[in-house]
């Protein structure tokens, strides 16, 4: 409007004012309102439990294989004691022997005194082992990814020591992998109830938060802004909340997971951090529990972000519909 | 004036420019749902360059013509040609392009709250993804031109009634559209203001653009000899 009459402005400034400054341009969709505040909140909120339920099923499935993995690294010769049986011999000669199968790597023979340190809690101190038919021990260290032939062992043992009982725990390994599998799975499926939640409450309060400016949609669609405009004006500004909301929830967790492994690694060899460990395993979250970490944010900013834009371009389709079909006033501006 | 009962070929000025008229309606109907017919038999013109009132009674249709006019409605019937294309024919996607074409002034000014008056009124420029240095002179001047040249940093909830009014006007005039649609641009202003808007009206067709003004205010009417279209029981009558 450039050649818009002067004459008809009644109200020009008066001469010499200075020329009246404009603020920089604010954007199209306010920064900073009620329901933002509160979807950043719920987005944080999300995020940090997102991020620790995946620090914590990462840490149980390490648990779970550490479990699995430390038992499995060792097979046990148990030699019975008997009256024509050089017991001492008899150990000796059993590690020998299971050292030279392959897949094995080291044998150690439970003494007397560690014998009856394990017999403690049912005997009490001061068990001199010679007084009783003890069963003696032989641990033998194995190679996980080329166990040695158990079979032939055990067969080998009980020609040369018929009082050798070889015990390969592979009943408690396979307790245990079905246990570190239950585990896991279940700490898996946690994962993902907890993820669901997270995308559903991220869409529903994306959603929510847009409603209240609908407003703005409507009318940046009738002043002629295309809907791909409208969207992604959109989409930037709740890139920017689900960034800011994801960071702070990930950098709580993140905070969380190294203030417990310091703790546990200030408190090492104390009961309160020994029990902290059998039962979660240590808290180190490592390269891979940050990146997860990261990975959450992401996605949850993906999904604001494309909530966003389909929240929009769907109101603008409901606009669109109410002009093809004039019944369904209840979408209708008052124009 | 000449009554011309359901059909104008459009205004004195008009019949002597070339070509298609702006808006041509053909035995146009519409209904809400089930209901009655809000609209019937609507065959009119809006010529380029015409200058025309919209009257009639409290809900006889005005603002639902409105809304055809502006293509946020189509009719159940009859057909209607925008800028000689039939608007049943036009993709969504071509929607927004030929909205650019027609400025409108709501009831309720529909004005972005968080928005200054400066930035309210360029926003049609800005969602056009024009830079804003391009734009601010021509703005400002316009800004000046309506009288709120010094009220350009102040948020709608501050401004008076004519005031935003005057915004709306403004941003609908902003990118010189070929037609302008107001519906009770007077409603909320005193006389003197509502004669002000009115010869802003004139001034804008004067320089090209085609006016459509709803309004229920006789005595606006008056001060100017222009095309009366009077919807009554959802039949228009057109006085020359």
């Amino acid at each position: 409007m450039t050649d818009a009459p002067r004459e008809t402005a009644e109200t020009a400034a008066p001469a010499r004012r200075p020329e009246m400054r404009v603020r920089p341009t604010a954007p199209i969709v306010p920064p900073a309102n009620v329901s933002g505040r509160a979807l950043m909140f719920v987005i944080a909120i999300m995020a940090f439990l997102a991020c620790l339920t995946f620090g914590a099923v990462s840490m149980v499935r390490a648990t779970a294989a550490s479990w699995q993995s430390q038992i499995s690294r060792e097979i046990t010769i148990q030699i019975k004691p008997d009256d024509n049986l050089d017991m001492e011999q008899a150990l000796k000669d059993a590690r020998d022997l299971a050292l030279t199968f392959a897949g094995t790597r080291d044998g150690t023979i439970v003494d007397k005194a560690a014998t009856a340190r394990l017999l403690e809690p049912w005997l009490g101190e001061g068990l001199d082992i010679d007084e009783l038919p003890v069963p003696r021990l032989v641990i033998v260290t194995i190679d996980e990814q080329s166990p040695p032939d158990f079979s032939a062992m055990r067969k080998a043992l009980s020609e040369k020591i018929p009082q050798a009982f070889l015990d390969d725990h592979r009943t408690w390994v396979d307790r245990l992998v079905a246990m570190a599998r239950t585990t896991a799975f279940i700490g898996t499926g946690v994962l993902v109830l907890v993820f669901s939640a997270m995308v559903l409450t991220v869409v529903f309060a994306t959603r929510g938060a847009l409603s209240g400016n609908r407003h703005i949609v409507e009318v940046l669609h009738f002043v002629g802004a295309e809907a791909s405009f409208v969207a992604s004006e959109f989409q930037k500004h709740f890139l920017l909340i689900s960034l800011k909301g994801s960071f702070a929830g990930g950098f709580l967790a993140a905070l969380f997971f190294a203030i417990a492994g310091f703790w546990q690694g200030r408190s090492i060899a104390t009961p309160q951090s020994d029990q902290a460990t059998a039962l979660f395993g240590t808290f180190s979250m490592g390269f891979t529990g940050y990146l997860g970490i990261v990975a959450t944010m992401v996605v949850i900013a993906i999904l604001t972000t494309l909530t966003a834009r389909f929240t929009v371009m769907r109101t603008i389709y409901e606009i669109d519909l109410v002009r093809s079909d004039p019944s369904r006033t209840d979408q209708l501006p008052d124009t | 004036m000449r009554r011309r009962p359901g059909y104008c070929h459009g205004g004195g000025r008009a019949l002597l420019e070339p070509g298609w008229p702006l808006i041509h309606f053909e035995n146009v109907g519409l209904r809400y749902g089930m209901g009655p017919e809000i609209l019937r038999d609507l065959t009119f013109d809006i010529p380029r360059r015409s200058f025309q009132f919209l009257t009639g009674p409290s809900g006889a249709g005005k603002t639902t013509l409105l809304r055809l006019l502006f293509l946020s409605l189509q009719p159940t019937r009859g057909i209607i040609r925008t800028f000689d294309r039939e608007i049943s024919t036009i993709p969504r996607d071509e929607l927004p392009m030929l909205r650019r074409r027609i400025g409108i002034v709501f009831q309720d000014f529909r004005l972005l709250d968080h928005l200054t008056t400066y930035e309210n009124v360029a926003l049609p420029l800005r969602v056009r993804g024009k830079e804003e240095a391009s734009y601010r002179a021509d703005v400002l001047e316009l800004l000046k031109w309506v009288g709120l040249g010094e009220r350009i940093n102040v948020l709608p909830p501050v401004l008076s009634g004519g005031e935003k009014q005057r915004a709306a006007i403004a941003r609908a005039l902003i990118d010189r559209p070929e037609l302008l649609l107001a519906d009770e641009p007077t409603g909320n202003v005193d006389p003197p203001m509502a004669r002000r808007l009115l010869s802003l009206f004139l001034e804008l067709n004067r320089l090209g653009t085609a006016v459509v003004i709803a309004t229920h205010d006789l005595s606006l009417m008056d001060q100017v000899e222009a095309r009366r279209m009077i919807l009554s029981q959802g039949r228009l009558d057109i006085y020359d």
